[in-house]
């Protein structure tokens, strides 16, 4: 298999931003749906692309295809170089991104119908495409750095795609800011990279740290900021705030963003750079700890939000805690020398990378779902909602199907990938499996109330109910079925990991625990939102100090916005800076201008004005030189 | 006692120290245009002394200039003081400070 395919698959939708850009948008305008099909194209050509790779890296030996370095630039020594890393975790990658990218563009043909902006919103979702898919395949830091920034760009345009709206434009700004954070200490960490082993390829830093040649504390601060950069973009704790008010975006994007492309990101270049992590405990410790926590703290604030959207981003922050949580128990282990490091490498990957596969269909389909609802509805306001289950059964159904799959609800996708993530996380750090068992619980709670509080009980809005276009449909159908069955397609044994047998899961105590757990999860959802033996207003009122807490968010928005950014920041550093501005650099500027007001002013007397005055002052000027000139010649 | 170029310059440079006085002390207008003309002629004078006792000629045609252009001046001079005076109602030279800011 030639290079050339590879480069096509990212090529390919970069040509189609260029072709709508350009030859579409200018000339085309009165036909938008032709920007739709050059999209659809692209990428369907990309996925039919993405499938040979997979097949012939399946095929290969070790599941690595070698290909050829292409010179970039050169800089005195330095060269940079273009080339593609072809191996299990960038073919399950690119198999995720063109598959939800295309299933969204599908469905964003009925979603963005009508919207002033169609032929801008396609040519930015091949951009999106295009960036996400040269990231999985970048093989140098460099070059992941491009596109990685690239995937930040795509987001800031497209959450901010509505820009009219305050709100949106204030989001899209947030998403920018905050990811940017987290992206200078990534590309401090290349530098220090660089500056360390000369050399910006993956594969040859993950050599020289498991040789052990890179390593102490420039390994462990350069892996930190690494992941610095993964906070970022996966939203992440203490960066997590950018993504719930991401929801601003067009619905599409955000199913775009929290499956396959941008929040992804962050995961996969844990897990490209996983020999590098996984050589320095502190650094994989961190990774698992803040995976933990993130898992449990992003749920919790899941359970109040009235926004469905909103519930989706702190389940997506949840669950991408929960990828971060893999990588990191299991890199802990082979850092701790549990595992043997070859086989430890290729585990830690599959247990992160296999949630996020899973994953990726069934919240794709999620906020495709809330889409269609909101769709129907014209609003993403549950307490606007009730009882759409009559008015919208294909809908209903799909993200019935899609909640259990989050809920990890045996058979379907979620329930294998999670149990991956648990199983490793039980058997290395007990205290981070009790944060991840216990967002077990949360999970199928906060979705379940979803459910009831959307598709049951009595409509409380005023608008006319409908079920979405089969175009909307159609995609979220092709995601359900990807939703149940992805767990048992052999991603995970492919990537190097270990799922039980169909049935063998089942015999498993820690399997029948989650179960329960998340059973107990939903049953609680039903007492309240859905049977409503228990009254969620009175609940709120007992528990008054937590919900308030919760839907508060712990105040990390306000902890930023006016603690850091105003008093520190802007009150604080920037008050003082503004003071040395205006008065000692100003001061300065406005001194030597007053010196030579007031010097004039004095000088100023000596021009009386009075001719003979002016005659004296010439008369003894020349009684002066002539004295001058015959003392001194 | 002959009467040598000393002589001459001696009397030109009293003259003009006379003028100068005019020009600085005065505070008659017409009195200090006055003073200038003497000042003039006071190097008139030393021209053509130098003239005569250095044997060029081009001196003495130089004060022919000067008296000429000093009458044309004079003309001048007079007429800036009645437009002065017109416009002020008088010719002392020390209630002239338009030029002061």
């Amino acid at each position: 298999m030639s290079t050339g395919v590879i480069f096509a698959i990212i090529l390919l939708p970069l040509f189609s931003f260029l072709v709508i850009s350009f030859v579409l948008r200018p000339f085309f305008k009165h036909r938008p749906q032709l920007s739709w099909y050059t999209t659809i194209g692209a990428i369907g050509t990309s996925l039919a692309l993405s499938i040979w790779t997979f097949i012939e890296v399946s095929a290969a030996e070790g599941h690595v295809l070698a290909m050829p370095d292409y010179e970039w630039l050169a800089i005195g020594d330095t060269v940079i170089n273009i080339g593609v890393t072809v191996d299990a975790l960038a073919a399950v990658m690119l198999i995720v991104v063109t598959v939800v990218s295309l299933m969204v563009q599908f469905y964003s043909r009925g979603y963005m119908h009508g919207d002033g902006g169609y032929i801008r919103y396609f040519a930015f979702m091949s951009l999106f495409t295009a960036s996400m898919l040269g990231l999985v395949l970048a093989d140098n830091l460099v070059f992941l750095f491009l596109f990685w920034e690239g995937v930040g760009l795509c987001s800031y345009l497209l959450i901010g795609f509505w820009f009219h709206k305050p709100e949106a434009a204030r989001a899209a700004m947030k998403a920018f800011v905050v990811t940017r954070l987290g992206d200078f200490g990534f590309l401090v960490a290349i530098l220090l990279l660089y500056a360390k082993t000369g050399t910006f390829d993956i594969g040859e830093l993950q050599h020289l740290a498991l040789a052990g040649t890179l390593g102490g504390a420039v390994l462990t601060w350069a892996a930190i900021g690494v992941f610095s950069g993964a906070i970022g973009k996966s939203a992440q704790f203490p960066l997590h705030t950018w993504l719930p008010d991401a929801m601003e975006g067009p619905t599409p994007v955000s199913a775009l963003i929290h499956a396959a492309t941008m929040v992804a990101a962050g995961v996969y270049l844990v897990a490209r750079m996983f020999p590098v992590f996984a050589s320095d405990a502190t650094a994989i410790t961190t990774v698992a700890v803040i995976g933990g926590f993130t898992a449990i703290f992003a749920a919790t604030m899941g359970l109040v939000m009235n926004d469905i959207k909103r519930v989706l981003a702190y389940s997506t922050i949840s669950q991408l805690g929960y990828m971060m949580l893999g990588l990191g128990v299991v890199g802990m282990a082979v850092a701790s020398g549990t595992i043997s490091t070859e086989h430890g490498l290729a585990l830690g990957v599959a247990v992160g990378i296999f949630h996020l596969f899973t994953h990726a269909f069934f919240k794709a389909l999620l906020f495709l779902g809330a889409g269609s609802v909101s769709h129907a509805t014209g609003t993403f306001d549950m307490r606007m909602m009730g009882g759409l289950r009559k008015a919208m059964p294909w809908t209903y159904l799909m993200f019935l199907i899609a909640s259990l799959s989050l809920a990890g609800i045996w058979p379907l996708a979620g329930f294998w990938s999670k149990e991956g993530i648990l199983t490793h996380a039980w058997e290395q750090v007990p205290l981070l499996f009790a944060l991840g068992f216990i967002t077990v619980f949360l999970t199928a709670f906060y979705m379940f109330r979803v459910i009831f509080l959307t598709f049951y009980g009595e409509y409380r809005g005023k608008a006319h109910l409908h079920e979405s276009p089969l175009v909307m449909l159609l995609p979220m159908g092709i995601l359900t079925i990807l939703a149940v069955i992805a767990g048992l397609i052999g991603v995970n044994e492919f990537l190097g990991g270990h799922s039980y047998g169909f049935f063998e899961a089942l015999t498993h105590p820690l399997a029948w625990a989650s179960l329960c757990l998340a059973g107990a999860g939903i049953f609680l959802a039903y007492a309240i939102y859905g049977a409503k033996w228990l009254s969620a207003a009175s609940l709120r009122q007992r528990f008054a100090p937590i919900y308030t807490l919760l839907s508060h968010k712990y105040w990390f928005d306000e902890l930023y916005e006016n603690l850091f950014l105003m008093r520190l920041l802007i009150n604080g550093i920037f008050g003082w800076l503004h003071w040395i501005d205006d008065h000692i650099i100003d001061g300065a500027v406005n001194g030597i201008a007053t010196v030579t007001v007031m010097g004039g002013s004095l000088i100023r007397r000596l021009e009386t004005g009075q001719l003979q005055a002016y005659g004296m002052a010439i008369f003894i000027g020349i009684l002066a030189i002539v004295a001058f000139l015959l003392i001194f010649s | 006692m002959s009467v040598g170029l000393e002589h001459f310059l001696i009397l030109s440079a009293v003259l003009f120290a006379i003028g100068l006085y005019g020009v600085l002390a005065k505070r008659n207008a017409v009195v200090i245009l006055m003073s200038i003309e003497i000042m003039l002629n006071a190097v008139n004078i030393a021209m053509v002394a130098f003239s005569r006792y250095g044997h060029f000629i081009t001196g003495q045609v130089f004060v022919i200039f000067i008296m000429v252009v000093a009458a044309a001046e004079v003309a001048v001079g007079l007429a800036l003081i009645i437009a002065i005076y017109r416009s002020r109602k008088t010719v002392d030279a020390e209630k002239f400070d338009l030029m002061k800011w």
